[in-house]
């Protein structure tokens, strides 16, 4: 129940109500990005960005650096595991 | 993401893992015995096959996180009774629709003419209120800390267009007070848990320091795709191995140690915690509630429609609640899969896909038959 989604923001549909289209899966579809807007932040500089989106919300953004980070400590244990 | 799903860094992980449990599991002389917090760790043990996939030296016990399975009869009956009411709507997701109440659940409600819609978000249940203003419309509540955010922030929205014929039937389950209880509980064997990758990009990774602190036992969040879980996993092996007790985080592209402090502020405004509640398979359980703060009164369906006062009649097998707290495997409760099944849930554990049940029936095909879902 708790899952979400990851979906990539594409427009901003009423920065008023804070609520953006996002392209999750081949989807599209409309959720609001109040839960993750900070004070004096223009949505629009958050078009392109990954988000988790949950029952309607996006919830967190996705960092990519740290996603690249966990994807190369993997690959370096992948190598000691075929050395190994 | 499709690379946290990659089958190469799957066979990796497992191939570090495997000899890691046995070691460990050999120098305790049992099996490791590590809890999924989440369900949807649950479901995904099973539908990525990780049961089979990793060795015997590793047991999971299936933890609460659940909100479905947990949700008391008493609630669904409630709910129908608010449904039957005239010119009432009821809302809510999708997750409670079969869970049986007392004589029926919502979805047969719904079959014998109670107007039950299910909505994807608190939101489209604020949009059918707008749409049907001479209609009372009520959504039920339930969910995790993570689902909590977004009831709050809808909440917020209705009273700031003073919609006023919208309220909310909170029945929302606070994590922390409920994993604290089980721990507190001590009967079962634990060595470790793979805490829930959602709930924490709410409440941070620093809201489980108790379990290390007080209880003494290593915690690592894990997101959903299979690369996620298993690097989860073996840096759980890694601390038992070390005999550290540490909270870690193996999903740090999606979850801070603070959480998302606009969605906490956003709870705070709307809720009061510190609710001593009762839940299905787990009883009472004390703070893990949370009721709508008197300045949000009007949208309070608690207090339009006074729920009847008869308490539900928990007819649920006691199988349930071992199940629950991992005390016995799905397949060792008598009932399952010949009395209880998805298309006649016993139980709530067999009703959503993320209780334990419904995942052993799912994907652990009876031997002697071969068949199930
Ligand atoms: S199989 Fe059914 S009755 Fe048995 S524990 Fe699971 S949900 Fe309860």
């Amino acid at each position: 129940m708790c899952l979400g989604v990851p979906a990539q923001i594409v427009e901003i549909v009423d920065p008023e109500q804070a609520l953006a289209i996002g392209q999750s899966g081949g989807i599209q579809r409309q959720f609001s990005l109040a839960l993750i807007q900070s004070q004096g932040l223009d949505l629009k500089s958050l078009i392109g960005t990954w988000v988790i989106v949950h029952v309607g919300f996006a919830m967190a953004v996705i960092d990519e650096a740290q996603a690249l980070d966990d994807l190369a400590l993997l690959a370096s244990m992948q190598e000691e595991a075929d050395d190994a | 993401m499709r690379e946290f799903r990659d089958a190469a860094r799957v066979q990796a992980l497992i191939q570090k893992i495997a000899p890691l449990a046995d070691e460990l599991a050999a120098a305790f002389g049992r099996p490791i015995q590590i809890m999924e917090v989440c369900g949807g760790h649950t479901h995904a043990i099973f539908r990525y096959g990780f049961a089979q996939l990793l060795p015997h030296s590793i047991e999971f016990i299936h933890g609460p996180g659940c909100p479905v399975c947990v949700l008391p009869v008493k609630v669904i009956d409630e709910a129908i009774a608010i449904s039957a009411k005239a010119d009432t709507i009821l809302t809510t997701f999708g997750d409670p629709m079969r869970v049986p109440g007392t004589s029926q659940s919502l979805l047969q409600a719904k079959a014998h003419g109670a107007d039950i819609r299910v909505v994807y978000s608190p939101l489209d249940a604020l949009t059918i209120a707008t749409k049907n203003p001479h209609k009372q419309v009520v959504f039920l509540a339930i969910g995790f800390d993570t689902t909590m955010p977004s009831t709050a922030l809808t909440l917020t929205t209705a009273k700031a267009q003073g919609i006023n014929n919208f309220s909310v039937l909170c029945h929302h389950i606070r994590l922390m007070p409920t994993l604290e209880a089980l721990l507190a509980g001590g009967d079962i064997q634990l060595d470790g848990f793979i805490g829930p990758g959602h709930v924490s990009m709410v409440i941070g990774t620093d809201a489980y320091q108790p379990v290390a602190k007080v209880h003494h036992k290593p915690l690592v969040v894990a997101g959903f795709e299979p690369v996620d879980f298993l690097l989860a996993l073996y840096q759980l092996l890694i601390q038992l191995k070390e005999g550290r007790c540490e909270t870690e985080n193996a999903y740090a592209r999606v979850v801070n140690h603070r959480g998302n402090l606009t969605a906490l502020a956003a709870m705070d405004s709307v809720f009061d915690y510190g609710e001593d509640c009762q839940w299905r398979g787990l009883g009472w359980v004390e703070n893990s509630g949370v009721r709508i703060k008197p300045d949000f009164s009007a949208f309070d369906a608690s207090k339009h429609f006074s729920p009847s006062a008869e308490p539900g009649i928990q007819q649920e097998p006691c199988y349930c609640q071992q199940v629950l707290k991992g005390q016995r495997k799905p397949n060792q409760c008598p009932l399952f899969a010949k009395h209880c099944k998805p298309e006649h849930p016993l139980g709530a554990l067999m009703v959503s896909s993320e209780g334990a049940c419904a995942a052993y029936y799912q994907y652990l095909p009876d031997k002697e038959t071969g068949i199930h879902g």
